[in-house]
């Protein structure tokens, strides 16, 4: 189990200080789903850093963050995907072993070959999570990524962690 | 900060009509950031759907997210119970 004890101490140190209040989420928003599970459209939103072999990689030199996304189409066979993740608080040898460790879209087709989900949206989003500084998140890439997904017709979506 | 990252775009999508559930790692930065529905799971930073080749695991985290789905009690946060 992943808590404040079980990271370096320097990155425990980080978190400590780190001003989480500021970015609290108030109100909380609330979209219900108006249908079940099995009817609607989903996508995936990871923030592992994943890419595309053709996509550029995330870029690791802004300390603040790289707050720019990538597409990933849904056609994706997953384990070509990518990872450039910058943290080193975390092991990364999970997600190149299977990337659906982190972006679960094998899972998700199986789920839909069984009629537990709807469908699955022609596309999906990767963030890089190591995003200290989020205003330009907050205001610009966040919003624009859900009003792709808003114009595609999805209903429900899954964000993963890393 | 992914658990952050992952709270504050969750809200974006959420604000324009679609309905979210996140995956946690950090019960307290999850807990500071209030995202509309997140399950908190029990693994290591790194491993949020539990093992790598494992779908089974993997299913049974997804299976606990899905519940959420038809949740609107929010903010919520629940915990995956192994």
């Amino acid at each position: 189990m992943a808590t404040y004890n079980d990271l370096s101490l320097h990155v425990r140190l980080f978190m400590k200080g780190y001003p989480f209040a500021r970015y609290a989420i108030k109100p909380t928003p609330c979209a219900p789903l108006r249908k079940p599970s099995s009817q609607a459209r989903f996508a995936l939103v990871t923030t592992a850093g994943l890419h595309t072999p053709e996509q550029s990689g995330f870029d690791h030199s802004n300390k603040m963050g790289d707050s720019t996304y990538r597409e990933i189409p849904n056609d994706i066979v997953v384990q070509t995907l990518i990872e450039s993740h910058r943290s080193y608080a975390f092991d990364h040898s999970g997600v190149e072993a299977d990337r659906n460790l982190v972006f679960p879209l094998d899972r998700f087709r199986e789920l839909q070959q069984q009629g537990v989900i709807g469908e699955l949206n022609q596309r999906h989003f990767s963030f890089m999570g190591s995003i200290v500084g989020p205003r330009v998140l907050i205001n610009e890439t966040a919003p624009a990524v859900a009003r792709m997904l808003r114009e595609d017709g999805v209903e429900a979506a899954l964000l993963t962690p890393v | 900060m992914c658990n952050q990252t992952v709270g504050l775009v969750q809200a974006a999508l959420e604000r324009a009509g679609i309905t979210t559930v996140s995956l946690s790692l950090l019960r307290e930065v999850t807990a500071h950031i209030k995202p509309p529905r997140a399950l908190f799971v029990p693994f290591p930073m790194g491993f949020p759907l539990g093992e790598p080749n494992n779908p089974e695991l993997q299913h049974h985290v997804i299976a606990a997210a899905l519940a959420l789905f038809e949740r609107n009690d929010v903010p919520l946060l629940t915990e995956f119970i192994i």
